[in-house]
């Protein structure tokens, strides 16, 4: 396992290097001079020749490579023009919102997908399957944004139930450093505040979860299906075993497998979703602060975010691999 | 001796009667209801597109400050589905975006699917270190989570409708490559691939000839899905404000429109996302029976949704 796991990071190793060779090369094709791009735009043409020569932007393009991939590593994704702050600890300060979004919403995807799939591939062809398919349908072909705009305009427009912008109600989240608002305070028993949290938190999730839902369903439906005409179904039923034991003991147990391979595939989906629902929602996760960093041209914070978000996807990818190599042994020592 | 002139009736109704079962069973595919439902939307789709010029009733740009955020009016009203903050009629700016989806999605597709293609095939076919290259760049490409690549191209090369072509193609290649290389790296050992190669054809020849009709039902099945996640990705940018320039109507600009004015003006926000929703909704169902029919192998690999 361990030589596994020394070959998977040597080979992670130069993906995220070119990545970051990537990145770079978007920079320097926009157009202007980075100079022009990277100071704000009331900067004099003294502040452009002393950026130009501090940032070594008069050698040759390699060498400012090396000391853009020098500064990533040493994690300097450098200073954000409008806040004035490192651009890493705005990210920082961003990234629990939308990893609780990102869960909440997986939440939602797995909790709801995954029965109605069982119940849509145990019953092949019955009404409770077309029901679903056409669900599985509509929630593969809804996009986040429009699904998050209706729920803004219906359930807080029209019925005035749940808030629709923002994480939580002003000054009721004070003091949770973490960021973290709905697990710290349930975590620290304060029901109060993870209420308010959970209150903000549903739309934008059923936002952002429904097209992986309707992806699950899917999936879950035709895993079921494939498995119940197994030999070993056949045997449980012989035993005597109630239906639903063997549908929801027997056969969801692996047919469960295909469905952590499509999550793990469609995070990467929920990661860039996230962005958008995030700006739909006003939600403070670091998908809106890449947006409002384009819109106020702050290119070192959209740098910042973009390696960000690739490296976390990189990072995610790997966790998954090393989970797949322990649970099979197979991928360990094939090939 | 013996033609079909002499044959005994009965045999030829049987010949006919075998001919129009095998059409029939041709044709039963492609109406089942999910396809022919898929099928009607995007015809609509294509057939609004083709003649917005023609059916919209409003020029899409003309403002009408006297007529701003009037409310749809079904039956007599001027303006039938409403106009918006500066009383641009919607139905008309509707029916000229879905041109615009349709055209930037076709143009994604087939650009997507040219450069997909012809870099599976020759990763696939020449193998060792032009493979090895190409799928590095595969890889790096693909190790950006889906869209925030398109996002980042947008935000440094700007707005614009090359930009934006080039951000949706950016990834969406990779779904051809990955097929192509697949198939051509088991078609270059065949039998057919040696005979074309000893009667003297080059790799361009056995590429394009031998090599890449072989890849063409693959391809449509995944233009289809490409093509409704190219409508999908269009939109998100152009709700983003990193789509086409701002004066041309597109239903993911109406969209970011209607969620400014959600609190006054609902018709804004739901007739762009309606357009989105069914348009997406039709072609996945027709990307659906088309596999089916195409590539029934391709059924497990996943939607191919992103």
């Amino acid at each position: 396992m361990l030589r596994y796991l020394l070959g998977r990071i040597i080979a992670t190793i130069p993906v995220v290097v070119l990545i970051s060779l990537l990145v770079f090369l978007l920079i320097h094709a926009a157009p202007g001079d980075p100079a022009d791009l990277l100071l704000s735009e009331e900067a004099s043409p003294a502040d452009i020749a002393d950026a130009r020569r501090r940032w070594g932007l008069d050698q040759p393009i390699y060498i400012q490579y090396l000391h853009f991939l020098t500064n990533i590593a040493a994690g300097d994704l450098g200073m954000s023009f409008r806040y004035a702050d490192p651009v890493i600890g705005l990210i920082g300060q961003r990234l629990p919102a939308t990893i609780e979004l990102a869960i909440a919403s997986l939440l939602i995807a797995i909790i709801i997908g995954v029965p109605l799939g069982v119940w849509a591939g145990a019953k092949p062809n019955s009404w409770a399957d077309n029901l679903g398919s056409v669900f599985g349908f509509f929630g593969i072909s809804m996009p986040s944004f429009w699904l998050g705009i209706m729920l803004i305009l219906i359930i807080s427009g029209y019925f005035n139930w749940l808030p629709s912008s923002g994480r939580s109600t002003y000054g009721v989240a004070q003091g949770l450093e973490t960021g973290f608002y709905i697990s710290h305070s349930l975590l620290s028993g304060n029901i109060k505040v993870a209420w308010d949290g959970i209150k903000y938190i549903i739309m934008p999730a059923i936002a952002l979860g429904t097209g992986m839902m309707g992806l699950v369903m899917r999936v879950t439906r035709s895993s079921v299906l494939e498995i119940m005409s197994e030999d070993y179904v056949r045997t449980a039923r012989a035993k005597g075993l109630d239906e639903s034991t063997v549908l929801w003991r027997h056969v969801l147990r692996n047919a469960l497998v295909p469905v952590i391979t499509v999550v793990g595939l469609e995070l990467g989906t929920l990661l860039s979703g996230s962005i958008i629902v995030e700006t739909v929602f006003a939600w403070p996760g670091s998908g809106s602060l890449l947006i409002s960093a384009i819109q106020s041209r702050d290119y070192p914070l959209i740098t910042g975010t973009v390696l960000t978000y690739t490296i976390a996807f990189v990072a995610i990818n790997f966790v998954i691999d090393i989970l797949y190599a322990l649970i099979d042994p197979r991928i360990r020592f094939g090939k | 001796m013996e033609n079909s002139a002499t044959l005994p009736a009965n045999v030829v109704g049987a010949q006919r009667s075998s001919r129009t079962r095998r059409l029939r069973g041709a044709i039963r595919p492609w109406l089942a209801p999910k396809v022919a439902a898929g099928a009607v939307i995007v015809l609509i789709l294509i057939i609004v597109g083709l003649l917005a010029h023609w059916i919209a009733p409003y020029d899409p740009n003309v403002q009408n400050l006297s007529h701003a955020l009037r409310p749809p009016d079904w039956l007599f009203g001027s303006h039938l589905l409403g106009t918006d903050a500066v009383g641009r009629d919607i139905l008309s700016r509707l029916f000229y975006g879905a041109r615009v989806s349709l055209v930037i999605a076709v143009m994604v597709v087939i650009i997507s699917g040219v450069v997909g293609i012809v870099l599976g095939a020759i990763s696939g076919y020449f193998a060792g270190s032009t493979d090895f290259l190409i799928q590095k760049l595969v890889e790096v490409v693909w190790a950006f989570p889906p869209l925030l690549l398109a996002i980042a191209i947008m935000a440094f090369l700007g707005q614009g409708l090359e930009n934006l072509i080039l951000a949706l193609v950016s990834q969406r290649w990779i779904a051809y490559c990955r097929v192509a290389r697949g198939q051509a790296l088991s078609l270059r050992t065949r039998e057919f691939v040696d005979a074309a190669r000893s009667l003297g054809a080059n790799h361009t020849r056995i590429i394009l000839r031998h090599i890449m009709p072989n890849l063409f039902p693959s391809a449509v099945v995944i233009g289809t899905f490409s093509m409704a996640s190219a409508i999908i990705s269009e939109a998100a940018l152009s709700f983003l404000g990193l789509g086409v320039p701002p004066e041309i109507p597109t239903w993911g600009s109406m969209l970011a429109d209607g969620r400014t004015y959600i609190s006054t003006s609902w018709w804004l926000a739901l007739f762009p996302g309606l357009c989105i929703f069914f348009t997406v909704l039709g072609i996945n169902l027709l990307g659906d029976g088309l596999r089916d029919i195409l590539d029934p192998r391709l059924k497990r690999s996943g939607s191919g949704i992103g």
